[in-house]
């Protein structure tokens, strides 16, 4: 009910119009009634990182269909992927695909679809640099591998000629809590560095070589800008909305390319030709031209034979709203919308939810 | 009389029901924690209290960091907290003009009162600034000891036990303000009569509610040991082993907060949940301890002369 705020206002307006018109309150009151009682509510959990564009598509979509109200509970990919296990909620979101294991573990089978495509971008603190920094992914690894320790370390000056960078040591700050920006990130990292895939991995928390951790996205973000020569890593849209300095990375194609809607896009463009047919799949370090290479999908998860058909026919016609009509407030929330290719692969996928 | 009588019975029966489902819910805390934590229990074994390394990617736990973290950033609180504590006690109750008492007891509770992610937050953006320019502007010749050691992040143990010294405090100052008002002022008088100063006055007063005091120091120990968002944000949430003030460090509330939502396989669960099961032994195991203390301090002042009537009715006197 977190989100039946606005709703009920809008509701009460029309009732009031109502009742100032016929003065039949009565008749009002049997009318709200009535709406109330006509409500299917469809409940879900996961992700925190897609949690502003659902929560904004959840309330479009009510608007159009004042009977269905989908509530969302932000809790993390993990205990949203518990949770769908577990047959709490209807629905699960996570920005990491589900592991064989646990794909195991749930009681049917489960089908990942993409909603927007999300990106992860270094953040940096060095004291009298205001220039944009270039990074490649090795060199990343290097420095949250705490083998990189110095602003002015040949690594970093060979690839930003001209910039004063100067002598001071690196602090890396990295998060602390278990979070899907992180999969995001050290599954980039791992991809460009053998080191960092054989001593770290790829997981929602690692063993952090080296730094210190905050909580959350502002965590991290209030890390970097208060302790002098730390870089850090953060969303996209958190950067965006807090106009943070980000870095531009080196993509596989080796232009240096900072993260936008389009870069990201295009990321998710260059995979769509080779997707596999269950949607899991990374899409960081992905080739092609002009591509960002810290992106990723964020998933939401159906079980393929729901229990509950009448839910999944409400859910099924969602997803077709938000992968077509959807899609057009993912930038301005700073996600990237789907490449056409993906919502078409996914339209045909949807078929294969039960809804009968 | 008789029906007085059935109704003492009844009330005795009421009140020893809500006894007992104290002691229901505690022990059924600590038997669904040892059910939830078994994978890793049985994995790790007593290993998980032993070892350094925190790994979820290759699923190998060991809680010690954070055991280490926990402990040491609440004693060096406790060390922190407990004479300012016992200060504003004191002189609230046996010093302070009428006109402070009230507002000076209604601030201390204003503290208690304020949400750990406040202090949290304060924390982040006054008091770690602050940190880093004191651990940057120290010489190198102390910077070279151990208790001293590392980069000047500002975040870290220091500021962790800072913080946490200030959200104890009240609590700690609160209890003790109780306690030393309970002291009968016989006391006090007995103490001027024989000429006494003040001081010594007061520190009969101390002495005679000595049980009292360590209950409350314990009470800030217990506070300290569990709180988690304000320690989160400003000890730096990096699990190791370390004497250093200025290292960043971790501890076992915090690590539960902040991975538990996104730990998705079974045994990271369960070794989440079993720092859980630690940090309840470690909260009994503090509290019996502190018991333990009160128990032998009232029986030892039983002997001594100077605190005539038993300051609390301890068993194994009589």
């Amino acid at each position: 009910m977190a989100s039946s705020i606005f709703d009920r206002s809008q509701r009460g307006r029309l009732a009031a119009l109502g009742c100032a018109s016929t003065l039949l309150a009565g008749a009002c009151a049997l009318g709200l009634v009535a709406g109330v009682a006509a409500q299917t509510q469809i409940n879900g959990a996961g992700a925190t990182f897609p949690f502003p564009i659902y929560s904004k598509w959840f309330a479009e979509y009510n608007k159009l269909h004042s009977d269905i109200r989908i509530n969302y509970q932000s809790v993390g990919s993990g205990a949203g992927i518990q949770q769908l296990i577990k047959q709490t909620v209807f629905f699960g979101a996570t920005d990491g695909p589900m592991t064989p294991e646990q794909m195991q573990t749930a009681p049917g089978k489960v089908l990942h679809f993409p909603t927007v495509l999300g990106a992860v971008v270094p953040v940096y603190n060095i004291p009298n640099v205001k220039d944009e920094l270039k990074f490649t992914g090795p060199l990343l690894a290097d420095i949250f591998l705490g083998k990189v320790t110095k602003w002015n370390d040949a690594a970093i000056t060979k690839l930003n000629p001209g910039i004063n960078l100067p002598g001071t040591d690196i602090t890396v700050a990295h998060r602390a809590d278990g979070s899907g920006t992180t999969y995001i990130w050290v599954d980039f990292l791992s991809k460009v560095s053998p080191e960092w895939k054989s001593k770290v991995g790829v997981n929602t928390s690692v063993k952090w070589p080296t730094g210190v951790g905050g909580r959350g996205n502002e965590g991290v973000a209030s890390l970097v800008a208060q302790t002098p020569g730390s870089i850090g890593y953060v969303e996209l849209i958190y950067a965006l909305q807090t106009k943070m300095s980000y870095g531009a990375v080196q993509n596989m194609a080796g232009e240096f390319v900072k993260a936008s809607v389009q870069s990201v896009t295009a990321a998710a463009a260059a995979a769509s030709t080779q997707m596999p047919p269950d949607f899991r799949v990374s899409i960081t370090n992905a080739p092609g031209k002009g591509v960002y290479p810290v992106s990723s999908f964020t998933w939401l998860l159906f079980y393929e034979n729901p229990k509950d058909k009448a839910q999944a026919k409400v859910m099924t016609d969602f997803l077709k709203w938000a992968l077509t009509d959807g899609q057009k407030f993912a930038p301005e929330l700073g996600y990237a919308p789907l490449p056409e290719g993906v919502v078409k692969l996914e339209m045909a996928a949807l078929t294969k939810i039960k809804t009968s | 009389m008789g029906q007085g009588w059935r109704k003492d019975i009844g009330f005795r029966a009421g009140t020893g029901v809500f006894a007992l489902l104290l002691i229901l819910i505690v022990g059924a805390i600590g038997v669904e924690l040892t059910l939830q934590s078994m994978q890793s229990i049985s994995q790790f074994g007593l290993d998980f209290w032993r070892t350094e390394i925190w790994d979820p990617v290759a699923g190998e736990f060991g809680a010690l960091p954070f055991i280490w973290g926990t402990l040491y950033s609440s004693i060096l609180a406790l060390l922190i907290a407990t004479p300012i504590a016992l200060g504003i006690a004191v002189f609230i109750s046996e010093l302070c003009p009428a006109l402070l008492r009230q507002p000076l007891v209604f601030l201390t509770e204003l503290l208690a009162a304020i949400p750990s992610i406040v202090y949290g937050l304060w924390g982040i953006f006054v008091l770690v600034p602050a940190v880093r320019t004191v651990e940057a502007s120290l010489p190198d010749s102390v910077r070279s000891l151990p208790m001293f050691a590392g980069p000047p992040l500002g975040l870290g143990m220091l500021s962790a036990a800072l913080v946490l010294a200030i959200m104890v405090i009240p609590f700690t100052s609160s209890v003790a303000r109780e306690v030393l008002k309970s002291v009968p002022p016989a006391q006090r008088e007995a103490a001027y009569a024989l000429g006494a100063t003040r001081f010594e006055a007061i520190r009969a007063a101390l002495f005679y509610a000595r049980t009292g005091i360590v209950g409350a120091v314990m009470l800030g120990f217990g506070r300290a040991l569990g709180e988690t968002m304000a320690v989160t944000m400003v000890i730096g949430n990096n699990p190791q082993v370390s004497l250093s003030l200025f290292a960043p460090q971790y501890t076992m509330a915090a690590v539960i907060a902040n991975e538990f939502t996104e730990a998705a396989d079974d045994l990271y669960l369960a070794a989440l949940v079993e720092i859980g099961l630690v940090l309840f032994i470690i909260t009994l195991l503090v509290n019996t301890m502190s018991r333990l203390l009160i128990w032998s301090m009232a029986r030892s002042g039983a002997k001594a002369p100077a605190a005539e009537p038993a300051a609390a009715p301890a068993p194994g006197t009589a």
